[in-house]
């Protein structure tokens, strides 16, 4: 290969990805290299567009999230017009960051250090003692905060790009809308509220998370004590994720692969067909029962569809490279460094403005707080562990393959339809299939840029 | 249809919305300290209650420790430095009886892969108040705790102030209606939150 595909590292490294990522195996650099990070931070976390926040938590004009893109602090801003932006948190003068709460409601931003104040759509607003400047920094479009280029929604989620080029948001979520359509549409109103979290993160590539994603072969070793949890009353084995104990398969579980690195493994199809057959396979969780009681005696039949809100939907979405809805929850994985990556477990709430569930919905919401938090206390943390253990176990530097390599040349294992790759419970098609797309990215060398808002 | 009192060990019928409003109320402006009590029995009382927790959870002594808490019971450790309301936000964790249980439970199965091995702990509990509620039995203490985990190799803190919501028995002990632990980086991403508080 000419010496132009190679990927430039610190020192004139160059990394030859093709060399690193094939089909069955990808090699420990990926997860080990900071050089490598360093690079992901501009070919992935910035020249493609990466999930930065949900509408629900700036739902009002003048309100502020802070998030990140890769490692550049982010403000994401909802302006008087209702326009959403992405601002660099960093002062134009001298780069201190001028907001520094995690979320609130402001007209302007005045940085501490010296006072330059900016609006809430990151226009220069103020210079203080400006005669001291032979310039007027507000007639320069350049001191206006920086901000990412491109933001679009996709009902409700929030991307950004620092790419011109990209293909737009729409366009780029391709196939994997549907599955998105699927799980907010079972709401009223088809839409969702953050409500808090479980945070946690782990000492580990990111990118361990995103393999583990879709990864139906680990449920039943990973979670065994979740899974025996679950079921600790009731020897049929039921409850939970338990449909993964029997030769998964060969049952009804599919994972898709819709290209750009996204995915979806669908668990519906396990599902009985009947209202509340969601809620028949929860775990046990606090308020069940009483809430149920209430719940049946005040609505009779409906009250099925209701304890199904406060289910979780056998779902996993994943929209590459850091936004995962699985269940209730939407995941946004942070990367913090080659070897540390934060992982917060947004719960979502139902929000019924026309009161279509007759006045139901703080009960459901009650219950579903509950469903939503076990996952990630009983089950996440296992899974966290296993993937800082895997960190730990590349640094065998001689043995450097990690596989991904099941279903891999079997005959009659996947059908492909519309661009679609769908395959069994726990193979890892879509490992193999999002790699190939990462691959391009690390190999691609796009234009990156910011704006200063305004006219640019 | 008479039935037989729900055990709530295996049923969850005592968290109800009329609980959870309670719950919310009883632990907001309690720490008035017109309200703290000057008895010295109750003191005492309320201080090696504490330290026997402290030690049961370092030694691991998950079901001791679970007896010192009353049959319908709330542990709850809120995700926002505000608390806010259980019912609309997640928590960092809200157990109630049985799903206290459960954590002990997972803990014992062996196949608990966040805590294989398990975490040692040290806690020193100290800064104890105790004040007086609305009903002569019940109490709130309060207490600041400093937990040092050892976890793969490293040290590390876990720091905050917990609240414990007693009633008196008639043995002259009490038993745990509702702990709430309020860490101090409640809201940050914690590596590994597997530990019990």
């Amino acid at each position: 290969m000419s010496d132009g595909n190679l990927a430039p590292g610190r020192d004139g490294r160059r990394f030859d990805f093709e060399a690193l990522i094939h089909e069955e195996k990808v090699h420990r650099s990926l997860y080990t290299d900071p050089d490598i990070f360093a690079l992901e931070l501009t070919r992935v976390f910035g020249a493609t567009w990466v999930y930065l926040a949900h509408e629900s938590q700036i739902p009002k004009p003048f309100d502020f999230f802070q998030t990140k893109l890769g490692l550049r602090p982010i403000i994401v801003t909802r302006d008087g017009k209702n326009e959403i932006h992405a601002l660099y948190n960093r002062c134009t003068h001298r780069g201190a960051t001028v907001c520094r709460q995690a979320k609130g409601s402001t007209r302007s931003f005045r940085c501490p250090y010296h006072g330059w104040t900016y609006s809430i759509s990151g226009e220069l607003a103020g210079v203080p003692w400006r005669e001291g400047y032979a310039r007027d920094h507000k007639e320069e479009g350049q001191f206006n905060l920086a901000q990412v280029p491109r933001v679009e929604s996709y009902r409700g989620f929030i991307f950004g790009t620092l790419n011109l080029e990209a293909a737009p948001l729409i366009e780029h979520l391709a196939g994997v809308r549907k599955p998105i359509d699927d799980w907010l549409d079972r709401h009223p109103g088809g839409k969702v509220a953050v409500c808090e979290a479980n945070r946690m993160k782990f000492k580990g590539n990111w990118k361990l998370a995103y393999d583990n994603s879709a990864d139906g072969y680990h449920v039943i070793f990973s979670h065994r004590s979740l899974l025996m949890m679950e079921n600790r009353f009731s020897p049929d084995d039921e409850k939970g994720m338990s449909f993964y104990k029997q030769h998964p398969d060969d049952g009804p579980i599919r994972v898709h692969y819709y290209g750009n690195g996204h995915h979806f493994k669908d668990k519906r199809p396990t599902l009985a067909n009947h209202p509340g057959a969601m809620w028949q396979i929860e775990g046990k969780h606090p308020g069940m029962e009483g809430y149920e009681a209430e719940l049946r005696e005040k609505y009779g039949d409906d009250a099925d569809f209701y304890l199904d809100l406060a289910a979780g939907i056998p779902m996993n979405i994943n929209v590459f490279p850091n936004l995962l809805i699985l269940g209730n929850h939407i995941q946004v994985l942070e990367p913090l460094s080659y070897t540390e990556t934060a992982t917060t477990w947004y719960g979502t709430a139902v929000v019924d403005e026309e009161n279509e569930l007759n006045g139901a919905v703080d009960a459901i919401n009650a219950l579903r707080m509950r469903t939503q938090e076990q996952f990630p206390l009983f089950g996440e943390v296992d899974d966290l562990t296993n993937f800082e253990e895997i960190q730990v176990g590349l640094g065998a530097e001689e043995d450097p393959w990690v596989y991904m390599d099941r279903g891999l040349g079997l005959p009659d294992r996947f059908t492909e339809k519309d661009g679609v790759i769908t395959g069994p419970a726990t193979d890892e098609v879509f490992m193999r299939e999002y790699m190939k797309h990462y691959k391009k990215l690390m190999m691609a060398n796009p234009t990156l840029s910011i704006s200063r808002g305004g006219s640019d | 249809m008479v039935t037989a009192p729900a055990n709530p060990s295996e049923t969850s019928h005592y968290i109800t919305d009329a609980y959870y409003t309670d719950l919310v109320k009883v632990f907001a402006d309690w720490d008035d300290s017109a309200q703290l009590s000057h008895d010295t029995v109750v003191q005492q009382r309320a201080q090696a209650m504490l330290y026997q927790e402290a030690r049961y959870l370092d030694q691991g002594k998950f079901k001791e420790w679970l007896d010192l808490f009353a049959p319908e019971c709330a542990y709850w450790i809120p995700g926002s430095w505000e608390r806010g309301d259980p019912r609309r936000e997640i928590t960092f964790a809200f157990h109630d009886r049985r799903q206290l249980e459960d954590r002990v439970y997972r803990l014992e199965t062996g196949y608990a892969w966040s805590q294989h091995p398990a975490s040692r702990t040290n806690r020193l509990v100290s800064n104890i108040e105790v004040f007086q509620t609305n009903r002569s039995d019940v109490f709130m203490i309060r207490s600041n705790f400093n937990m040092t985990e050892f976890l793969n190799g490293e040290l590390r803190p876990w720091v905050g102030y917990a609240v414990h919501r007693v009633q008196q028995t008639g043995e002259g002990t009490f038993k745990i209606l509702a702990k709430q632990v309020n860490l101090i980086n409640c809201d940050q991403n914690i590596r590994n939150p597997s530990v019990t508080l």
